[in-house]
């Protein structure tokens, strides 16, 4: 390894070197003008933004479930009946809340493996933004979303989402997020137009999701 | 150290000979063959038209669109003026968040870097994410070189792997296969593969599931490109469809990243404007299934061995030149090769390299280099009819069409002090660069062919010429002439802003 370390340090130098001479007669730049859209029209948990959400949501053929608070453990557990014969065991992270786990089979991450992870029915997780123009969600593995691989192996994810995570642009959710963590945007289940431009749906990961949209109480 | 700016030869370029960044034959006699290859060309043609008529729709939704970019132009602009502060604050960030950071010069060092890292953890075997870098380097073949096997887990990728076979597009690389040759690929090459396959994209896609998912499952190090990277904090970011890309960049312990040094952009605020610009520009999504973004080394999330490998390979010598330095800003998004009407016609294999279409006519002569020879490379300035289509298309504003006149004109440059006695269809080729190459002699050359001017003004060509230049548009349609264009960037030029 030193001599790798070495080989790309001389590598380095020179990269750099090359760089600053290519730019040795270079005009500065002009200022970056940033004009779009940092906000959108939307008022923040709006039902109308809540609307755009669902339409986009529909539109990747997700399962858009509005609930509220306290039927979010009824909800999994019907999503879990029809999906495995109420047999169905879900992944969640151990800090997914305890309240949210009636009725329903939870198996807690505590570094499954990814041959465990694939044997699990599903995953359920919240998240930490949505965006509405574009149909996404945002996870950063915050509280109540574990590590990426949960959301990854398993073949269906349920992810709860409230009105007030929802965001109606791109540049509004980038800002509430912090560049350090493992994020992934999210929009629809996985798919592929590979093959003759035939629209396949989830290639590697989960093939089914669920939004359930929580409501304030 | 200053002289050779602007000079072919002045900085290094990529070795023509390693990697894809030319093909074997010039343009004109790679395109004969596509020509003649009726399935290919309806395949293309129907992939480009879908995907134009998704793109324009999503595109149109957004009100702010020319503002974008607009925003995505002059961040591109700005991240070239100041690459070496920006790489270097890029790995400061990376290394203070666990990961490695290497420098390749070229094709044969970043092999030989990813091949040693692959090697140190005992690995026989990575995973990899669709990444053209690694194709630009032949990375694969490196690999197998030296015993180690790369499996593309991007279902075109995959396809085009198991066919043996090379990618035509850049968001669809099977697209010249249909669902029957897939099929058969798969029965021939898959292992253990249902021999009841149909030839249902469904049920095609289902077996590479199968078949890749064991792969995730056991892969110890993936290789993936990175379609931006932070400087400001050191973040990385792969988008995709798929969820291949996940598996790559979360499952295994060992993550090797190469990327191109264009790729860096300067924070992640920037990030807002290329998230919305390239999934629409590029599959007409709103957003693509899945992006992804990793800093380092996150403990007990995702690999703990994170390894980014910055490439040159050609590129310092492109950022060298003023104006051909604007094609290191391309997004990869493909909008350009879908809008070009000589794309659409010959596919993407006639352009040799990896990166086919208007992109890849500036991108990959650049990179190995303008010599004014027969090098194939060299006849790619003139795949294109200069319509504009690629330059209204691009999401971050990219002048194709000048970047191609820059290099027609440094072609002819080049020719001049190489050749003294050219071929026949060098005089023709050399004869249409000399009169586009003075105002004046371009000038005598639209009033000698107003008949055909007055003909491209409707069709965007022109397909007969007087002689010289005629023996030209004996093989291909000559653009119309952009005169104003070129007049002013000629005289920018001769003013002194171009050398
Ligand atoms: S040149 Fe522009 S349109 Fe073409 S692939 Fe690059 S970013 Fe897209």
């Amino acid at each position: 390894m030193s001599g790798l370390t070495s080989m790309t340090g001389a590598a380095r130098a020179e990269i750099l070197a090359r760089t600053r001479a290519a730019l040795t007669r270079a005009q500065p730049p002009g200022p970056v003008v940033r004009d779009y859209r940092t906000t959108g029209d939307l008022q923040l948990g709006s039902p109308e933004l809540v609307a755009l959400l669902t339409d986009r949501l529909v539109d990747y053929r997700a399962h858009v479930h509005p609930v509220g608070t306290e039927q979010i453990s009824a909800a999994i557990a019907g999503i879990a009946a029809a999906h495995a014969g109420g047999a169905a065991r879900f992944v969640v992270a151990s800090d997914f809340a305890t309240a949210w786990r009636q009725g329903w089979g939870a198996v807690e991450d505590h570094g499954l493996s990814p041959r465990e992870l694939d044997e699990t029915d599903g995953a359920v997780t919240t998240c930490r933004v949505a965006i509405a123009d574009t149909g996404t969600l945002v996870l950063d593995a915050g509280p109540g979303q574990g590590r990426r691989a949960i959301t990854l192996v398993p073949d269906l994810h349920i992810c709860l989402v409230r009105h007030d995570q929802i965001v109606q642009t791109v540049p509004e959710a980038l800002r509430r997020l912090d560049a350090g963590r493992p994020i992934t945007f999210i929009s629809g289940p996985s798919a592929t137009s590979d093959i003759e431009l035939a629209r396949v749906e989830g290639v590697h990961g989960p093939r089914i999701l669920h939004v359930l949209l929580i409501s304030p109480p | 150290m200053t002289t050779f700016l602007g000079l072919p030869g002045g900085l290094p370029h990529a070795d023509r000979h390693t990697g894809q960044v030319e093909g074997s034959l010039r343009f004109p006699d790679a395109a004969r063959t596509a020509l003649a290859d009726g399935q290919l060309r309806t395949n293309i043609g129907a992939a480009t038209r879908t995907i134009r008529t998704k793109r324009a729709a999503v595109v149109a939704e957004v009100p702010d669109w020319e503002e974008l970019r607009e925003a995505g132009r002059a961040i591109k602009t700005d991240t070239m003026a100041r690459l070496p502060e920006l790489l270097l604050q890029l790995e400061e960030n990376v290394t203070a968040r666990g990961g490695v950071v290497h420098w390749a010069r070229d094709a044969t060092q970043a092999n030989a870097i990813v091949a040693g890292l692959v090697r140190a953890v005992g690995a026989t075997e990575v995973v990899k994410v669709k990444s053209m870098v690694t194709q630009e380097i032949g990375l694969n073949e490196a690999l197998a070189e030296r015993g180690i096997t790369a499996w593309e887990t991007d279902l075109a990728e995959l396809i085009v792997q198991l066919g043996h076979d090379k990618p035509s597009h850049i968001l669809v690389p099977a697209i010249h296969r249909n669902r029957a040759q897939i099929r058969e690929i798969f029965l021939r090459e898959m292992p253990g593969v249902d021999s009841g396959l149909t030839d249902e994209p469904r049920d095609l896609a289902m077996a590479a599931r199968r078949y890749l998912r064991a792969k995730f499952l056991t892969a110890q190090v993936a290789v993936s490109g990175a379609n931006f990277a932070v400087a400001d904090t050191g973040t990385l970011t792969v988008v995709e469809s798929e969820g291949n890309g996940r598996m790559c960049l979360t499952l295994p312990q060992t993550l090797i990243t190469v990327m191109g040094i264009e790729k860096v952009v300067p924070t992640f605020s920037d990030l807002e404007v290329f998230l919305q610009l390239l999934p629409r520009s590029s599959t007409g999504e709103r957003m693509n299934p899945y992006t992804s973004m990793w800093t380092g080394v996150t403990p007990g999330d995702g690999p703990q061995d994170v390894h980014l490998v910055l490439l040159d390979n050609g590129r310092t010598a492109t950022l060298a030149d003023q104006v051909g330095r604007a094609a290191l800003h391309c997004i990869r998004c493909s909008a350009c090769l879908n809008v070009c009407p000589v794309y659409e016609r010959t596919g993407g294999h006639a352009y040799g390299s990896v990166y086919p279409g208007p992109i890849g006519a500036v991108l990959s002569p650049q990179l190995t280099g303008i010599t004014g020879g027969d090098d194939p490379n060299d006849s790619l300035p003139y795949a294109s009819s200069l319509c504009g289509a690629c330059f209204d298309a691009c999401p971050v504003k990219i002048d194709i069409p000048n970047l191609l006149v820059n290099l027609r004109a440094q072609h002819t440059e080049a020719h001049a002090d190489t050749h003294r006695i050219p071929s026949a269809e060098q005089i023709a080729m050399a004869a249409t660069a000399w009169a586009m190459s003075s105002p004046s002699r371009w000038a005598r050359a639209q009033a000698t062919t107003r008949a055909g001017r007055l003909l491209g003004r409707r069709r965007q060509v022109i397909r007969a010429l007087p002689a010289p230049l005629s023996a030209w548009t004996a093989a291909r349609d000559l653009p119309r002439p952009p005169t104003e264009t070129f007049r002013q960037w000629w005289a920018a030029r001769d003013a002194g802003e171009h050398r």
